[in-house]
């Protein structure tokens, strides 16, 4: 049984112009110690696909179809006294170091917090000596804990958005974002980190990012999202190898590479759609350089094509 | 252009009573003694992480901030010491595009009358000449029809295409020197690359010359003739990019290049990541600035400023270990 199951999820924010629908009946297994990287650009519904696991959709958005399965508990459905102990069971770790720690706590009292708030059989004491011990694995003097935010740096920051996110051992780590903020030496330097704390910890890790240079570096399994939904799916290899949906070519070849800046920064025409408006079909039929007669007709299903799945018209 | 010495220094905020008793005043070292030139039809990038002082450097040349120190030289003439009548005009020649465009642009003002605004202020023919104008602007950014763009509100346009009008803004006064701070660090990546083509196609179009800021390596390769490394305030190596790209020298050049994550899962690079992060501006480390975090610092690097090193015609180098 995979660690988790999504069953053709959909979420909508109900605007005043009209529904946006963020994720749109998406449907993903990970097995426990995988790492799934999802890719897209803003707005492509990566973020909500992750907040969705740990119920944590910003209202008004709401969950209207499909299920999300952790180790076999339905958590859609999971009574709200009991959230709080699955977000103790899955770690998130948020975008911005800088606004995610409480600047008049200190570390060490975020760390309680946490652990307290999810799990109450831990102790303070207990709960300040695991916070400790998890520092050190972040390459943090353990006497910093009596600090606050802004003692520490944004990576520092970052490592300890880490620590918070391992600190109740967790079945599995949601990252968002993890790195968009700060700056490449610092950013490899965490994600050396991370990938130090999956052999560590046996994490099964899911990475959000528009970064697909991280994606190739970081995990095993590729999702590439386009407008709320998985256009292509697929191990990381394959996906990067042998990319079959055009957004993904497309993606693939707009991001800049400085190994074969010959492969790099070739433009997708076209803007991603307003979600309230968007296109009929296949989302990206009106940027894609290969649509044909179907492509603004009906919209293309998931299918197993080779070792991927893809939701293309070219591959019916 | 021609830039020597050019320094900045930011004072630092202290209260009212650090004030009155008197305690020395600390200064941001934002920009230290940095020297380049630019040659006319070239693109000129300013690669670094935050902090290093590039983007105080790009609002220095454009006259946005006073320099604390330093000459810069355009077509001869000294910027750094123009009557308010010649500052005028330099601004006609010299523009910049901001890295937010949903900041650099007033939301109570149309995208057409934001990008007239300029041929209002320096008074540049009739009104309806202007209108033209803009008009023209707006197609040539790639915002068609254009007569359904001028009386738009950037909210109601797209990341992208507010920086269209960023971009259309700073052209419209038909400028000889561009300096475009992280012009696409805020776009999404799928047209990254098609803006970067636009800001090439006015390039060739106006015989425009560029500076380029940017944190992004991979980007300035792609869009840079020659590039300049910046760290803590000081250039750490410069050069023609692809000598720069080929053959870096200086080590933190060494590590920001192998830090960067490829687009390949079959690339596994080997990683020289340094210790720790950028020190503080306030306090910065003697000697060569990067020495605290260098996997090759030896007993001079703490010591003494690396100068300048001519590796060839077109790459100079400052680091001890090439001199």
């Amino acid at each position: 049984m995979p660690l988790l199951q999504i069953d053709s999820l959909t979420v909508d924010y109900p605007t005043r112009n009209g529904t946006v629908r963020a994720v749109n009946d998406v449907s993903i297994a990970l097995e426990k110690g995988q790492t799934l990287g999802i890719v897209g650009e803003s707005g492509c519904g990566k973020s909500t696909l992750g907040l969705a696991v740990i119920r944590l959709i910003p209202p008004p958005g709401v969950l209207t179809e499909g299920s999300i399965r952790i180790d076999g508990t339905d958590v859609v459905h999971l009574p709200e006294n009991q959230v709080r102990e699955l977000r103790g069971k899955v770690g998130f770790i948020f975008q911005d170091p800088m606004t995610s720690l409480n600047p008049v706590k200190r570390i060490g009292d975020h760390f309680i917090e946490f652990m307290r708030a999810h799990d109450k059989k831990i102790s303070r004491e207990e709960a300040l000596e695991r916070s400790g011990k998890i520092l050190e694995s972040l390459g943090i003097l353990r006497e910093r804990i009596n600090d606050y935010p802004h003692q520490f740096s944004g990576g520092m920051r970052q490592r300890v958005m880490i620590g918070l996110g391992l600190a109740l051992s967790p079945k599995l780590l949601i990252a968002d974002e993890p790195t968009t903020s700060l700056d490449v030496i610092v950013e490899a330097q965490i994600l050396e980190l991370m990938n130090k704390l999956k052999k560590e910890y046996n994490l099964t890790l899911i990475l959000i990012t528009h970064n697909i240079g991280i994606v190739a570096e970081m995990s095993d399994l590729v999702a590439v999202m386009y407008a709320g939904r998985v256009v292509e799916l697929g191990p990381t290899d394959r996906i990067f190898e042998n990319p079959l949906h055009p957004y993904t070519k497309g993606l693939l070849e707009s991001a800049p590479n400085i190994v074969h800046p010959e492969r790099s920064m070739h433009p997708i025409p076209g803007s991603p759609p307003d979600l309230i408006s968007p296109p009929t079909g296949c989302k990206f039929h009106p940027r894609c350089p290969h649509a044909f007669e179907p492509c603004p007709l009906s919209e293309p299903a998931l299918a197993t094509k080779e070792r991927q799945l893809v939701a293309c018209h070219l591959y019916d | 252009m021609e830039v020597n010495g050019l320094t900045k220094y930011f004072p630092v905020q202290t209260g009212f009573l650090d004030a009155m008793l008197s305690k020395r005043r600390e200064y941001v070292h934002a920009v230290d003694g940095i020297g380049f030139s630019i040659t006319k039809g070239e693109t000129f990038g300013l690669v670094g992480e935050s902090g290093s002082g590039k983007t105080t450097t790009g609002r220095i040349l454009v006259r946005l901030i006073e320099p604390t120190s330093g000459e810069i030289r355009f077509d001869g003439e000294l910027v750094t010491k123009m009557t308010p009548a010649e500052s005028q005009a330099f601004r006609r020649r010299a523009q910049i595009i901001f890295q937010d465009p949903a900041a650099a642009l007033n939301p109570r003002m149309t995208v057409g009358n934001a990008i007239k605004h300029a041929l209002d202020i320096h008074r540049i023919g009739s009104d309806a000449e202007r209108r033209e104008e803009v008009m023209r602007m707006l197609k040539r950014v790639g915002l068609t029809p254009p007569e359904n763009f001028y009386e738009k509100y950037p909210h109601q346009l797209s990341g992208g295409q507010r920086q269209r009008v960023v971009i259309g803004r700073a052209m419209i006064l038909k400028p000889e020197f561009v300096v475009a701070d992280e012009p696409v660090a805020m776009v999404d990546v799928s047209i990254r690359a098609q803006i970067l083509d636009l800001m090439a196609s006015l390039k060739q179009e106006l015989g425009l010359t560029y500076v380029f800021i940017t944190h992004d390596l991979a980007t300035a390769n792609y869009f840079c003739d020659r590039i300049a490394i910046m760290y803590l305030g000081k250039i750490a190596e410069i050069g023609m990019k692809g000598e720069v790209f080929k053959s870096p020298k200086h080590p933190y050049t060494v590590a920001l290049m192998s830090a960067i994550p490829v687009p390949d899962p079959k690339h596994k690079p080997e990683r020289l990541i340094p210790h720790g992060e950028i020190p503080s501006p306030i306090t910065p480390p003697s000697g060569c600035r990067f020495h605290p975090r260098c996997p090759k610092a030896f007993d001079r690097c703490p010591k003494e400023d690396p100068k300048m090193t001519t590796i060839s015609s077109s790459h100079e180098v400052a680091c001890h270990l090439f001199n």
